[in-house]
């Protein structure tokens, strides 16, 4: 908790973007999680990928279910349009969303407890249609929002602060994305910024669903010895695979490392995502190898991070529906609404 | 790079940008966080701890604390620091049994005092509670030095002035008016056991031109015409008035022109505005009561009539300036006659010592200014000390009153026959502001208010008569919002490095981003690079933690833009930021007996 407003400053020397907005214009109300909390930081995170992508901070879409990540998106960019939805339900209130409107840069803000239990679901369904979205998933281990019990993503024989070791399975965000159709599939960590704003703005660029699996540490109830989400537990066993930089069509690729290390992936709007591979012989857009390496990764303990995999060749739902490519919002309304006798027409049609 | 010392007690005493500044580094924000809870009377005694003037300098300093104001640094305006300073001397109680009581019996040590001013009343506030018999000699019949001679009753009240003289004179001092010390070498055979010269800078800056000798009658040296003035020997002058000289000297003598009569006076500086050595606010002050400022005027000659000045002439002046304000070249451009009835000079003064004999061991510098040690104020010779003007030059009041401090301990270790530079060092006592859940007993939220303006008595008023106060004081409702400007600088960010998990809380809630989590690099250049906003335009340190426990990486943070709003602190899972007030201990030379104890 916090006693007072965050309060606006502007210094001599601050830095703004192609907009003229300094990064303090991308921010929300004052958290009100607990102090510490991974989540905070991936808010940040989000602020500053958006303010260094120079996308005007009322033209976006957040959308969230229910829980402690959840509640993330009053904490930034508050012009923007957005919806705190119904547990687990966030991806069908985005797929709707974006039907009406593809213009706006979409993210949704979800945790282990909203994603992988009661809306397991509605994430699968929304990664197999290739919805146009970048799904943050805040991944604790624990419902910290009714004082820590265990979720789906709890590791087994991982400790809770009080009581019996987690005896069932865990489910991998990052191993279920791979095998149910998502296009653009990272792992990152809260603690770790520089990878996660990159991971971010890819995220964001990429026609088609990108997940982040984001580790965000409860700091309340899953941040103890034993616990296999902590600070200190992560930090421990982190590595990285590939990293992932967006960019932007202006800029040029600066390849300066080694063969066979960097590999540049065209997106639609002209940029790239400059991978750089931390393991030269993984190849991010081969599948197979993919879900070969995140279950190796898994059984040596070892959290693995980075893009781990990209499919730019599928089309997302848009498209594959053949739906209005303009806004609706931005469609005249004799266009929207042809009439009386268009409507008889159109049902002849089915008499 | 190494982690940063914050043991030593002038990393931290340096974020307190105007404690840094003060030269008797008077606790500023402890002082304002006192006027805030109403504590007028203890305010006022913090004050006079360190500065032992607060009434006089709430009025009249200098203010090098202000320019250094970290407020400045996210606006344009700093704290009214100076003013908030008056507040508490005005408004105070009584407070004389609060202070140091003549002692019972004194310790048989004589010392002399020469000149009563600032810098010989703080030797005596420093010496007399500790039993020393201090004499004060003073040529002119009233007290003050130039505090009373120089600085008009309109900018000082003199009971403003007596009421903190006398606190010093009931400390058992004994001030001899009326009696100039005409012969060094006469006094030190009257068996001092010390000297202390405080006798300023007497002598006047004259202007050598062309018609002086002939139109004498009508040109003044400014600081001596003040004391006429102050003294009620001179109560008039002419109507069209010329100051020449665009100091603080140059403003009193202008506005107190207006007080005796003048109808039109006009300042006359030789450069652009941009080098006027008179302060900002007083410049301020004089052009609201309708003075004149002319730039670019280089005083040529005098025009008299019939043994009766009539006027000046003045070089009209042009220059060229590089990119960083600095003069290249000048040239003149032409020239000007302005009429006048009288010519102020106010271009400077100067250390003079007539009375001391060149065979009293005294040594000086080829500009008159004697050899005196920057730390302990000794002269050539031992047991004889200057301080204030008299020491280094022309400087102000605040800095006399801090050698008056550290002339008072050369002394009290002189007479004890201790080494003059066994001085106890500075010290730091930190202690946690810590309350409750995002509770600090500072009021640490950031108030955006802008500084309050001082009301002044209105123009028709004010000439009335000469010693009106023209500033009014502060309202209830001024003090109040300008109290809460304070950022509380001395509430300092404190990091213990072994308790940070790395979240990033504090780096993400910083409202001016001054902490970022860093690999740790050879060079402060590097690491300063890697902060995330940095201000090189202003000098403070870069800390450095020790390696953090998670990753080895380190914390950075530039002291130059926080803000002391304490979120770091109150979002910190671990309490690995505290937010924690620094008590700088500056001693005195009643704590120095501690080193005889030892």
């Amino acid at each position: 908790m916090t006693s007072f407003v965050k309060p606006k400053i502007r210094r001599h020397n601050e830095p703004l973007n192609e907009l003229g907005l300094a990064r303090a214009d991308y921010e929300g109300n004052m958290s009100t999680l607990c102090a510490g909390c991974g989540h905070d930081s991936v808010t940040a995170a989000m602020v500053r990928a958006f303010y260094e992508l120079s996308i005007p901070p009322h033209r976006a879409l957040k959308i969230s279910g229910i829980g402690c990540s959840s509640k993330t998106t009053s904490y930034f960019m508050n012009d923007s349009h957005g919806a705190n939805t119904v547990h687990g339900r966030m991806p069908s209130f985005a797929t709707g969303a974006l039907s009406a409107n593809n213009d706006l840069p979409t993210i949704g803000i979800s945790g282990d407890g909203d994603s992988l239990s009661i809306g397991l679901g509605q994430m699968a369904h929304a990664m197999r249609r290739n919805v146009n979205m970048l799904y943050m998933l805040e991944n604790n281990g624990v419902y910290g929002l009714t004082k820590g019990q265990f979720s789906a993503s709890a590791d087994l024989g991982s400790l809770p602060k009080k009581g019996d070791p987690n005896e069932f399975s865990p489910i991998d965000p990052v191993a279920f994305a791979l095998s149910v159709g998502a296009t653009f599939i990272a792992r990152s960590f809260s603690g770790d910024r520089q990878q996660l704003v990159s991971l971010i703005k890819a995220g964001l660029k990429h026609k088609g669903f990108a997940i982040i699996d984001v580790i965000s540490p409860c700091v309340s109830f899953n941040d103890h010895k034993g616990s296999t989400k902590s600070y200190a537990h992560t930090y421990e066993f982190y590595s990285k695979a590939v990293h992932a930089d967006y960019i932007a069509p202006s800029e040029e690729i600066v390849a300066a490392y080694d063969e066979g290390e960097v590999m540049p992936v065209e997106l639609h709007d002209g940029g790239y995502i400059q991978l750089r591979k931390v393991d030269k012989d993984y190849d991010p857009t081969d599948r197979g190898a993919a879900f070969n390496r995140v279950m190796a990764s898994d059984n040596a303990n070892e959290i693995l991070t980075g893009l781990l995999y990209i499919d730019k060749s599928q089309p997302d739902l848009h498209q594959t529906q053949n739906m209005e490519a303009r806004p609706l919002n931005e469609i005249p309304y004799t266009e929207l609404n042809p009439g009386a006798d268009k409507l008889q027409a159109l049902q002849a049609e089915f008499r | 790079m190494k982690p940063t010392d914050t043991s030593n007690p002038d990393y931290f005493h340096k974020v307190v940008d105007c404690q840094w500044a003060c030269p008797a580094h008077t606790p500023v924000p402890h002082y304002i966080r006192l006027i805030a809870q109403g504590d007028y009377s203890e305010a006022y005694l913090v004050n006079r701890a360190s500065n032992v003037f607060p009434g006089v300098l709430g009025r009249v300093c200098d203010r090098p604390c202000e320019p250094a104001c970290r407020r400045t640094r996210v606006e344009e305006k700093p704290v009214a620091i100076c003013r908030l300073k008056r507040v508490a001397a005005d408004h105070r109680d009584d407070i004389r049994d609060r202070l140091p009581k003549k002692p019972d019996q004194t310790n048989g040590k004589k010392i002399a005092l020469i000149g009563a001013g600032p810098a010989s009343f703080t030797v005596a506030n420093d010496l007399a509670p500790l039993g020393y018999e201090c004499t004060i000699f003073e040529k002119l019949d009233k007290p003050g030095g130039l505090m009373r001679s120089n600085i008009p009753a309109f900018r000082l009240p003199e009971d403003v002035l007596m009421d903190e003289l006398g606190y010093i004179l009931d400390m058992g001092v004994e001030l001899k008016l009326g009696h100039p010390i005409e012969s060094m070498g006469a006094l030190l055979k009257e068996g001092y056991d010390a000297v202390f010269v405080g006798t300023g800078a007497p002598k006047g800056k004259d202007l050598g031109l062309p018609g002086r000798e002939e139109s004498r009658d009508n040109i003044h040296i400014g600081i001596n015409w003040l004391e006429e003035v102050a003294f009620e020997h001179t109560d008039k002058i002419g109507e069209n008035v010329l100051i020449i000289g665009v100091g603080n000297t140059a403003m009193d003598c202008c506005r107190t022109s207006l007080r005796l009569g003048a109808k039109d006076v006009k300042v006359m500086a030789r450069k652009p505005r941009a080098f006027f050595k008179a302060s900002e606010w007083e410049l301020e002050d004089a052009e609201e009561e309708n003075v004149e400022i002319l730039v670019n005027h280089s005083p040529k000659a005098f025009v008299h009539e019939n043994g009766k000045l009539t006027g000046m002439v003045f070089e009209l002046m042009e220059y060229d300036l590089d990119e960083t304000g600095r003069i290249t070249d000048q040239r003149v451009v032409g020239e000007k006659t302005i009429p006048c009835d009288d010519v102020i000079l106010a271009i400077g003064q100067e250390n003079a010592f007539p009375w001391i004999e060149a065979d009293a061991g005294i040594e000086f510098d080829k500009w008159n200014v004697p050899l005196v040690d920057k730390v302990t104020h000794e002269s050539t010779r031992k047991g004889v000390f200057f301080g204030g003007d008299s020491a280094f030059g022309p400087l102000n009041i605040i800095w006399a009153v801090e050698h008056g401090h550290q002339a008072a301990i050369s002394i009290h270790n002189h007479c004890r026959g201790l080494p003059l530079t066994d001085r106890l060092p500075d010290q730091i006592n930190l202690a946690s502001a810590k309350m409750g859940m995002a509770e600090w007993r500072y009021s640490n939220a950031f108030d955006a208010s802008s500084r309050r303006k001082m009301e002044h008595v209105e123009l028709v008023e004010r000439f009335k008569k000469i010693d009106t106060e023209v500033e009014l004081g502060f309202s209830p409702e001024q003090i109040a919002t300008e109290v809460q400007r304070c950022l509380n600088c001395d509430v300092h960010t404190v990091f213990d490095a072994p308790l940070c998990e790395e979240c990033d809380a504090c780096v993400d809630v910083c409202p001016v981003e001054c902490l970022t989590i860093t690999p740790n690099a050879e060079s402060e250049q590097e690491l300063r690079d890697a902060l995330t906003a940095s201000d090189p335009t202003v000098d403070q340190d870069l800390f450095v933690s020790a390696a953090l426990p998670l990753t080895g990486r380190v914390m950075i943070k530039d002291e130059n833009i926080c803000l002391h709003c304490g979120l770091c602190a109150e979002r910190c899972p671990t309490s690995a930021w505290d937010m924690k007030e620094g008590v700088i201990k500056i001693h005195h030379a009643a704590d120095q007996k501690e080193l005889t104890e030892a």
